[in-house]
């Protein structure tokens, strides 16, 4: 089949990106701002509040991470038009005018000096206009290459690295050289495989930046506060169950997922949005799903390819998360996380190239709009990533 | 259609193999593939092995190192012999 050539069912921004999904965000800035921004979202159908843990007094390069975040989801094309609501004016308008950048409407609303019952009136008001805008908006049809596909893997077992991982690779091996933006992270996760993962790189230059990138994160986050196998973290106990023993072992299979061929053209800050054109991407990022998949659709990825072993059950309010397992007790098990069954792969029923073809056919029918498991079951995680503490 | 195999092996290099099936029991005489090139193996098991968990092929003494995917994966902290289950009782990351 060619790949290359087929299209999906899109919209269209105003930036010229292809979002797959429609929604009116009311995006608080802070943590105070999130029940203002729930009452916005439950008064006004069609739109959607992203609550969040944080916002006040972070500072420096935790500061700038927090608003890359906001203003990255607010931007991404998913997202028709985005309120924000902050208790302040100033930093609401840094975000506002962010977002602003894509073209799409955006407006700020600050309680300090207003209360919540009289911001959630106002932003009600002009959140009621932007589902108007937004549900307006018809799909047209766009070239497949035209999407951002991310990917992370969660709850991995031996599976993972023998089929899941491996069909995410296949689907990066084929689409990437014809222009789709891909990106994968978890930088702690590839210890053990970070020989490797700098092998994939495009140049000596980009293969660099990887280790620098993944040696401070050594260094400033595992060095400093190191514990043996890192308090069952790394690997998790769900890893363990399912055979996983070593974090080498982990890493090898994790870095299945960017295929045997395509090499990244870049290491990303986390958030950061990719600007070397089509291509893969590695993104500095915490191996915690939902951490990496808002770093992710926050630097404007639209759709998520998510390998799970163990069945790892993660979401994304604004990014459909399309679940892979090969685990054939867990497509038995957990079959309504799971909206591709690769397990064909470890009874040799199926081969690798087959599974990726089924990926590509998933992400065309999740990107013309069909619900991915976690959207039917109201999986939102929405998780910032947080550098330190705050002042 | 080939006979369905018990155990998956990534590489020709390796010295564990994967469990693909549910309820391996212990003295199993298990058939094996070699992802690598699709190649048959034959391996045994001593004890019952969960789906998902691994098989020596040979025999590893303590301070050997653990293959997989044809890379290092960690090093042995308690004797091996050919089919036994290896997982954390007898295997240790080199990392932390």
């Amino acid at each position: 089949m060619a790949t290359v050539k087929r299209t999906i069912w899109g919209y269209r921004r105003e930036n010229g990106r292809v979002g797959v999904r429609n929604y009116v965000a009311i995006l608080p800035l802070d943590d105070i701002s999130n029940a203002a921004s729930e009452a916005v979202a439950a008064h006004i159908k069609g739109t959607i509040a992203l609550p969040h843990a944080y916002g006040r007094l972070q500072f420096g390069e935790d500061l700038e991470l927090h608003f890359r975040t906001m203003i990255g989801t607010g931007a991404n094309p998913n997202v028709a038009a985005c309120i924000v609501i902050g208790i302040e004016p100033q930093w609401t308008q840094q975000v506002v005018d962010g977002i602003a950048k894509t073209g799409k409407p955006v407006a700020g609303f600050s309680i300090e000096g207003n209360g919540d019952i009289a911001t959630v009136a106002a932003a009600s008001r002009k959140a009621k206009e932007f589902v108007h805008f937004a549900s307006a908006k018809v799909r047209e049809e766009c070239p497949l290459t035209d999407l951002w596909v991310a990917a992370k893997c969660g709850e991995s077992d031996t599976t993972t690295g023998l089929a899941s991982c491996p069909t995410v690779g296949n689907m990066y091996d084929k689409l990437v050289p014809a222009g789709l933006y891909g990106c994968f992270g978890e930088t702690s996760e590839l210890t053990g495989a970070e020989h490797l993962a700098a092998a994939r790189a495009a140049t000596p230059e980009i293969a660099e930046k990887f280790m620098r990138t993944w040696t401070a994160y050594q260094r400033e986050v595992i060095e400093a506060h190191k514990t043996s196998d890192l308090s069952d973290s790394q690997p998790t106990k769900g890893n363990i169950a399912g055979g996983l023993t070593t974090i080498e072992e982990k890493a090898l299979g994790n870095l299945e997922k960017i295929g045997k061929k395509v090499r990244y053209i870049d290491v990303l800050e986390p958030a950061e949005a990719p600007a070397r054109g089509p291509g893969l991407y590695f993104m500095d990022t915490s191996s915690a799903a939902a951490e990496c998949c808002t770093l992710q659709a926050a630097a404007g990825y639209v759709v998520h390819c998510f390998p799970t072993g163990q069945g790892n059950v993660i979401g994304n309010p604004i990014m459909p998360v399309i679940k892979i397992s090969g685990n054939p007790r867990t497509v038995r098990t957990m079959s309504e996380h799971i909206d591709l069954d690769v397990s064909g792969i470890v009874r040799r029923e199926m081969t690798i190239a087959q599974a990726g073809d089924a990926l590509i056919d998933a992400i065309v029918q999740t990107a013309n709009g069909r619900y991915t498991c976690a959207e039917a079951l109201g999986h939102r995680e929405f998780v910032m990533t947080k550098l330190y503490r705050s002042a | 259609m080939p006979r369905q195999p018990q155990l998956l092996v990534h590489d020709h290099r390796d010295n564990v193999g994967v469990v693909v099936v549910e309820n391996l029991s212990a003295g199993s005489d298990i058939l094996g593939v070699v992802t690598e090139d699709n190649s048959e193996i034959h391996a045994v098991c001593n004890q019952d092995i969960p789906i998902g968990h691994k098989v020596a092929l040979c025999d590893l003494a303590i301070g050997d190192s653990v293959i997989k995917y044809g890379q290092d994966i960690g090093r042995v902290v308690a004797p091996i012999r050919r089919g036994d289950h290896v997982h954390t009782h007898n295997l240790k990351t080199k990392r932390w």
